[in-house]
């Protein structure tokens, strides 16, 4: 378990690093979990790899662990609306108003772009 | 009395323990409340849960930065839990190479139609500059909406907040809107939540099922990565 979470907490800091040090426009968390999934998707193939943290499923209880309460981590950095108090108060209807519009636009072309492509490959797979 | 309160209260509110205590406890009772309300999505946990520890802090007159000391070390969870994503990912990396094509295009979508409604309804509506820059991420999972604002010039604080309301937003409006377009593909519906409304909506969506699960993770994972990358351009773009 321990082991486990110092492999996760080694991909985010090798992401960082590599993210900060090139200077490049990539966040580190999200070449952290490129490199972690890089290292799941090497291990499936070479059985070899299957050691410590990657055998056993070891790095999948951790993730699990920290994946089921995914939303209890948002609560901090959501609190912080409370410095933001003047913002909300004197637009708080109108961001509310923006969020939702885009959500729902968002929703919409992500599920209709999914399904239209679908569709057609499948008509194309059938010809 | 109040007094005696204060000689309690004082040294504990400057230590992390009654901050880590009061956010797991406004988490706990937020997740009890969904749970009496038999999982709707109209009572989300964390919004219950931001409104409770908020009102704690307003009420005892504490200063956000004393809260966030101590809640820092759950806050310090999102980037490991934002790496653990390669798990699912890895996991049903057959799936994504399946419908491979579908993946990209919604992905590529709703990504960029996230960022461009996001942004032109502020300007349309007379935003500031800095409320487009930190709307712009907003779909994206937390830590890397707040990175990526911070990086183009937005608040990462109030990106934090759109993220999260955002992701109430999709949280609530996602199944009930597809359900009445008859939609019912576990794959869309994961997915769109994942690209849409990032780790809240995602949280919501995975009691459909195990494809939906899967699929909101991939939408997560591939959004963050994609918009980390396209968010830069288009600002440049359009500056």
């Amino acid at each position: 378990m321990l082991a486990s979470l110092g492999l996760i907490l080694l991909c985010q800091l090798i992401g960082e690093a590599v993210a900060r040090g090139l200077g490049l426009p990539l966040p580190g968390p999200v070449l952290g979990l490129l490199l972690l999934l890089m290292l799941l998707l090497a291990r499936d193939r070479f059985k070899l790899l299957a050691l410590g943290p990657l055998g056993n499923a070891g790095v999948e209880t951790a993730g699990k662990g920290l994946l089921s309460h995914l939303s209890l981590l948002f609560v901090p950095a959501g609190v912080g609306v409370v410095q933001e108090l003047d913002l909300l108060a004197s637009h708080g209807i109108a961001i509310i108003l923006v969020l939702a519009l885009s959500v729902v636009i968002t929703l919409l072309a992500t599920v209709l772009t999914f399904r239209l492509v679908s569709r057609l490959l499948r008509q194309q797979d059938a010809r | 009395m109040s007094q005696s309160f204060e000689h309690l209260w004082r040294p504990l509110a400057t230590a992390p323990l009654v901050w880590l205590v009061v956010t797991l406890g406004a988490y706990f009772l937020g997740r009890a409340m969904q749970r009496a309300c038999k999982g709707s999505a109209l009572v989300s946990p964390v919004l219950i849960a931001i409104i409770l520890v908020a009102t704690v802090v307003l009420a005892t007159g504490t200063d956000y930065r004393t809260y966030f000391a101590g809640a820092q070390f759950i806050n310090f969870l999102l980037g490991p839990a934002t790496i653990a994503l390669a798990i699912p990912l890895a996991r049903n990396i057959r799936l994504v190479r399946e419908n491979l094509h579908s993946i990209g295009l919604a992905l590529l979508a709703g990504s960029v139609t996230s960022i461009v409604t996001g942004v032109g309804i502020v300007w349309l509506l007379g935003g500031s500059r800095t409320v487009a820059l930190s709307i712009a991420p907003k779909a994206v999972t937390t830590p890397i909406a707040m990175a990526v604002s911070e990086q183009i010039g937005g608040i990462p604080a109030l990106t934090a907040a759109f993220a999260i309301i955002g992701g109430i937003v999709a949280a609530m409006a996602g199944r009930q809107l597809l359900g009445q377009m008859r939609i019912h593909d576990g794959r869309a519906h994961g997915l769109a939540a994942g690209v849409a409304g990032s780790g809240v909506a995602a949280a919501q969506v995975s009691v459909q099922g195990n494809l939906a699960a899967a699929f909101a993770g991939l939408g997560i994972a591939l959004n963050g990565a994609l918009t980390a990358l396209i968010i830069p351009l288009i600002i440049h773009l359009w500056c």
